[in-house]
């Protein structure tokens, strides 16, 4: 663990500890007003925190009676409105950050990190004369000029448009592939910290809910609020029970379902389970090996609404009115076998897909 | 035209002017970002100027200035001579009455600075002299220019705290103001006229110009 935090501060509210993988893209995925940004100003040093440990491998930025002040520390920040200097060109803004070198290297360093930044060939550009996207090249130029241990983006893509944000984003992941720096990116976007992120922390109410490598975070929410965070749609509540041969049913309505995969210490009684709609398989009802099937639920398909390559579906599972389930299909899958309205269907919920949530007052 | 009093003016506007602008950029950069719960005080005692009758802030400042303050008796045993009724003592006062003009549109100029900007400086690693040089300067030089021709025409035009403190001693003391009060008096209405034109002309052109600059300063940092 590389970068660590712990960070404690009234206004805004601040109560969070974590650790920064080294050399990972790290996303702080929250709603706005969840304090991210706030989380990343303090790692910069610009918000002066009540109670700052902040701690880069063994050196002390905040904390241990230190506080290094924003210029000693080894940061480069991207923040959302890119803040070029509007009096300088492009590569005075980048020179800017290279006051530390003699004028002669200066210039050499921000053409190499400009051409890097793939903005070579607009230094003379002054900010005014730039795209979204360049302007943010330029940000980031300027941002990775000085080789900064931590690069901080604080929602640098929310202001470009998505074709271009596309090809941000392909930029980020190979500038990252050569520098190896440790990054922190502070985003309220799912797609964004998915496309990016190596690890992901879910922060709400400038506390940390979750936190982990990417993949695990977004398939196994560890509590209700971390689901609605990730925009999981599929939230229920059964009741786990141990049957006589020590094999555990988690009752869904009128349905048992098989829950093998689950946390052998999870207590019996009630619990809040998600499934992913990513997760969740379709088939026909009448076809005959339906009872094959790992805990088959008979449905009715209540809506499909097709988003490009993509459908949703919402069903409604047998003697279940008030728990809509959705799941998300390729468009070719529905019109293959003709999933539509009013359809009666069986779903598989698989056992290691049943996400079993705690409670949001745990940690 | 009374040349003597005409060179005064200038040497006193240049004199104030030198004086005031580094203690107006300091000033007012940090009023434009200090979150003291005095600054409401810190304002209103530097605005004063702009309010208080000129034979006010002269009366005050001939106290101060008099042998029977520790500011005149220091000034005495350092030059030799007293601060009132000297040009010293006139650059003195000048300085403090044009403290609004100078610190105003400074402080503006650089409240108009994104704190994003700020923070930039501090993340490119720049020590607050450079960020104050590199970046904040340059920003805010139309605010300084601003400043720079308020205060120059308004000292070559400042009549009652010069009357109050310096008095009317011609070469030392006498400006263009004065003179042309002086020459009214003495219905010499030629040489007061000639002067009162030349006032007129070069504030009116100094404004404009300044005005001119400023309007082109920001419309380029708008398009930024």
């Amino acid at each position: 663990m590389s970068l660590s935090l712990d960070l404690r501060h009234d206004g805004p509210p601040l109560d969070f500890r974590a650790d920064l993988p080294r050399g990972r893209i790290t996303a702080l995925l929250g709603p706005s007003g969840s304090g991210k940004t706030s989380i990343l100003r303090a790692i910069a040093g610009l918000l002066p925190v009540r109670e700052a440990r902040v701690t880069l491998e063994s050196e002390h930025w905040d904390g241990a009676g230190v506080r290094l002040p924003t210029r000693a520390r080894s940061i480069g920040l991207v923040s959302q409105h890119y803040a070029l200097f509007p009096h300088l060109s492009a590569l005075g803004n980048v020179e800017m950050s290279l006051t530390h070198l003699p004028a002669a290297e200066r210039r050499t360093r921000a053409l190499e990190v400009l051409a890097l930044a793939h903005v070579g060939g607009l230094e003379h550009r002054r900010p005014h004369e730039l795209s979204g996207g360049q302007k943010q090249r330029v940000a980031l130029a300027r941002a990775i000029a000085r080789a900064p241990r931590v690069l901080l983006l604080d929602e640098p893509f929310s202001a470009v448009d998505r074709s271009t944000r596309k090809r941000l984003y392909l930029e980020l992941r190979r500038l990252h592939e050569q520098l190896r720096n440790t990054v922190v990116l502070v985003t309220h976007d799912l797609d964004e910290a998915a496309q990016l992120a190596d690890h992901l922390c879910l922060v709400r109410h400038g506390r940390l809910l979750q936190a982990g490598p990417a993949a695990d975070v977004l398939n196994r929410p560890r509590s209700v609020s971390a689901a609605r965070l990730l925009d999981i749609p599929n939230v229920f509540e059964g009741r786990l029970t141990r049957e006589g041969g020590g094999e555990r049913l988690l009752h869904w309505g009128p349905h048992r379902l098989r829950v093998a995969a689950l946390d052998p210490a999870l207590p019996d009684g009630l619990l809040r389970w998600a499934v992913l709609p990513s997760n969740v398989l379709l088939a026909h009802a009448d076809r005959a090996w339906n009872s094959d099937l790992e805990n088959a639920v008979p449905a009715r398909v209540r809506e499909v609404v097709e988003l490009g390559g993509e459908a949703v579906v919402r069903v409604q599972p047998a003697g279940l009115a008030d728990a809509p389930l959705q799941l998300r299909l390729p468009t070719r899958a529905i019109r293959r076998h003709a999933v539509s309205r009013d359809a009666d269907v069986t779903l598989c919920l698989r056992s290691a897909d049943i996400v079993p949530l705690c409670d949001d007052a745990a940690p | 035209m009374d040349g003597t009093a005409i060179a005064l003016s200038a040497r006193l506007a240049g004199v104030t002017l030198l004086v005031l602008l580094p203690l107006a950029v300091l000033l007012g950069r940090w009023l434009a970002v200090t979150r003291t719960r005095f600054k409401p005080w810190i304002e209103g005692l530097l605005a004063l100027p702009l309010v208080l009758p000129p034979t006010v802030v002269g009366y005050y400042l001939l106290v101060a200035m008099g042998n029977q303050s520790a500011l005149g008796r220091l000034f005495e045993a350092v030059v030799g001579h007293a601060l009132a009724f000297s040009f010293g003592g006139l650059v003195f006062a000048s300085v403090l009455v044009n403290v609004p003009f100078a610190v105003q549109p400074v402080q503006r100029a650089f409240e108009s600075i994104s704190p994003d900007l700020r923070e930039a400086a501090q993340c490119c690693g720049l020590t607050r002299w450079q960020a104050l040089w590199r970046i904040e300067l340059p920003l805010a030089w139309p605010g300084l220019l601003s400043a720079a021709v308020l205060t120059f025409a308004h000292t070559l035009g400042e009549f009652g705290v010069v009357l109050m403190v310096g008095g009317n001693i011609p070469g030392e003391t006498q400006t263009v103001a004065i003179s042309i009060y002086d020459r009214t008096q003495s219905f010499d209405h030629a040489s007061a006229g000639a002067m009162a034109a030349l006032l007129l002309v070069i504030s009116l052109v100094t404004m404009a110009v300044s005005y001119g600059l400023v309007e082109r300063l920001m419309r380029r940092r708008r398009s930024a």
